[in-house]
């Protein structure tokens, strides 16, 4: 079993909350201000339960529930978030 | 309306009375983890119970092993929808540990090296439910799956049984860990099938 | 430019060809009306239901680059898996699926762009680089571009005719379990030395790609760095299994 993957894998789940592909939207670590693409975020768990973490400083930035009713998403650890425009 | 795919089964989902609802067998010990593995020496590990007096009861690596340890075979339960039954750990009960220890309190919060938490109330840790598991299957514990120790409660799902277990606190009230933060069930009972929020 | 299309909506695809790769990969092409196409490296979501209502669903990297209702998925059995083998070793021509996408806009190479190219593959992580040779060769791109793959053996390689007889794209072959007879490098894992001797296309800086096991994806990504590449320029995608 892999130990991680990168935030590639959350864009299926994520584009049901959004309708987009939010792979190279940018976000900001709350705890080392680190500004990365979505996509080069360390992820951890399943795809039931991702545990999304900054690729600088290993904390938290968000945690994606998914099942049949519904995907939710925890933003404890984001400080921004947008598009890459 | 769906696609069905011709041919297409998925995984045995064999109908078993062992089973919670919802739950499929696995012959595997699939690995999960919120974050990476923590590696700590058992000459640094360190395991504590702290009461809301701010009394501290610790236990290092040879005080631990060398108190009595149980064998234990249960079925456990992930909220990912595997379940492995009859799993083989050695560790030491929560009774043990608990047994000098003095609280008003009903609730706990278990911390794991690297950060985790999840909350549990004491009563589940106690009669016979729950231990600090060191082996598996006659084997030291292994670092991927929570070793040096970990938390062992079986009759929840198995995000409770902390990885990398490093101490426990009393609490008033059940303040959510980790996982019941994030959208799942504060309790967790696999035959009533609690796992989300 | 902000994203149109409706990538979050499942569509009913049909498996129009079937390619044996290798002993335990294959390819698929679907053709799913509605799609739109895709970029080069980026992937679908493939979802399959059973009789009985369950569903899986898995992530699967697209082989080509093109702009209408057709994708290249090259699916490679793991042991065990509860899907890839069903794709591999089952699926037929005229079954249906559902894709959902195209998914991953990081990850992607367009032929506007004109840097050079280093694409770096472990196993099946060529599958996205495929699409970004292809995508170069359709576009008639001068970009240089360089490709080091990274497989066990000779018979464990995807799309090794079509590499072979590739222009405008330069192939390093890294073989780490076995190497065909003769072979001037001996077989072993992809190490600092086997980037080094790679020439450097003129003077830009390559924009890197890397795609694999999360565990050669670590290990290539922090030898980039450690011989002199530009953390900003290396854009890196894991792949989940052994």
């Amino acid at each position: 079993m892999t130990s991680h993957l990168d935030g590639n894998v959350l864009a299926g789940t994520l584009s049901e909350l959004t309708g987009t592909d939010p792979s190279d939207t940018m976000s900001q670590c709350l705890g080392c201000r680190d500004v990365s693409p979505l996509a080069a975020e360390l992820v951890f768990g399943t795809p039931d339960a991702w545990v999304v973490r900054c690729r600088h400083c290993d904390d938290v930035l968000l945690v994606v529930l998914h099942h049949e009713e519904t995907t939710r998403v925890t933003l404890d650890g984001v400080r921004w978030w947008t598009d890459l425009a | 309306m769906a696609v069905f795919t011709r041919g297409f089964g998925g995984r045995a989902r064999e109908q078993d009375d062992r089973l919670p609802p919802g739950q499929f067998l696995t012959e595997d010990f699939p690995v999960l983890s919120a974050g990476p593995t923590p590696r700590i020496d058992t000459d640094e590990w360190e395991f504590q119970i702290r009461t809301e007096t701010g009394e501290i009861h610790r236990w290092d690596w040879t005080a631990m092993q060398a108190l009595q340890q149980d064998d234990i075979t249960r079925d456990i339960h992930c909220v990912t929808r595997w379940t492995k039954l009859g799993t083989s750990w050695q560790g030491v009960s929560l009774d043990t540990l608990f047994a000098e220890v003095e609280s008003g309190y009903d609730f706990v919060m278990a911390h794991s090296y690297g950060g985790y938490t999840t909350n549990v109330p004491l009563d589940d840790l106690l009669d016979g439910k729950a231990w600090i598991a060191t082996g598996f299957d006659g084997e030291p514990l292994a670092a991927e799956h929570g070793g040096p120790a970990r938390l062992l409660i079986p009759h929840l799902y198995f995000w409770k049984s902390a990885k990398w277990i490093r101490g426990l606190v009393m609490q008033q009230d059940d303040e959510p860990g980790f996982w019941e933060q994030n959208g799942y069930h504060a309790y967790g009972d696999p035959w009533l099938e609690q796992r989300y929020s | 430019m902000r994203r149109t299309g409706h990538v979050d909506v499942w569509k009913a695809a049909t498996v129009v060809a079937a390619t044996q790769l290798t002993p335990s990969g294959r390819s698929l092409t679907l053709d799913a009306p509605g799609w739109g196409g895709n970029l080069a490296g980026q992937h679908a979501d493939v979802r399959l239901t059973a009789p009985d209502g369950y569903q899986a669903v898995r992530s699967y990297s697209i082989a080509s680059a093109d702009a209408g209702d057709r994708m290249e998925i090259a699916v490679d059995r793991v042991p065990d898996g509860e899907v890839s083998p069903f794709l591999v070793d089952a699926i037929e021509v005229g079954d249906q699926v559902e894709v959902r996408g195209p998914l991953g806009g990081w990850f992607v190479w367009r032929p506007e762009d004109t840097e050079p190219v280093l694409l770096i593959g472990g196993g099946s992580g060529i599958v996205p680089l495929m699409a970004m040779v292809r995508a170069h060769e359709a576009a008639g791109s001068t970009a240089p571009f360089r490709l080091v793959y990274s497989v066990r053996s000779p018979q464990d390689a995807f799309f090794a005719d079509e590499l072979a007889t590739a222009t405008g794209v330069e192939v390093t072959w890294i073989y780490t379990r076995r190497a065909p007879d003769g072979w001037a490098r001996p077989a072993g894992r992809l190490v600092a030395a086997d980037l080094q001797a790679l020439e450097a296309a003129g003077d830009e800086a390559p924009s890197v790609f890397v795609c694999g096991p999360t565990g050669f994806v670590e290990s290539v990504a922090d030898t980039l760095v450690a011989i002199g590449h530009d953390p900003a320029r290396i854009k890196t995608e894991r792949f989940g299994g052994a």
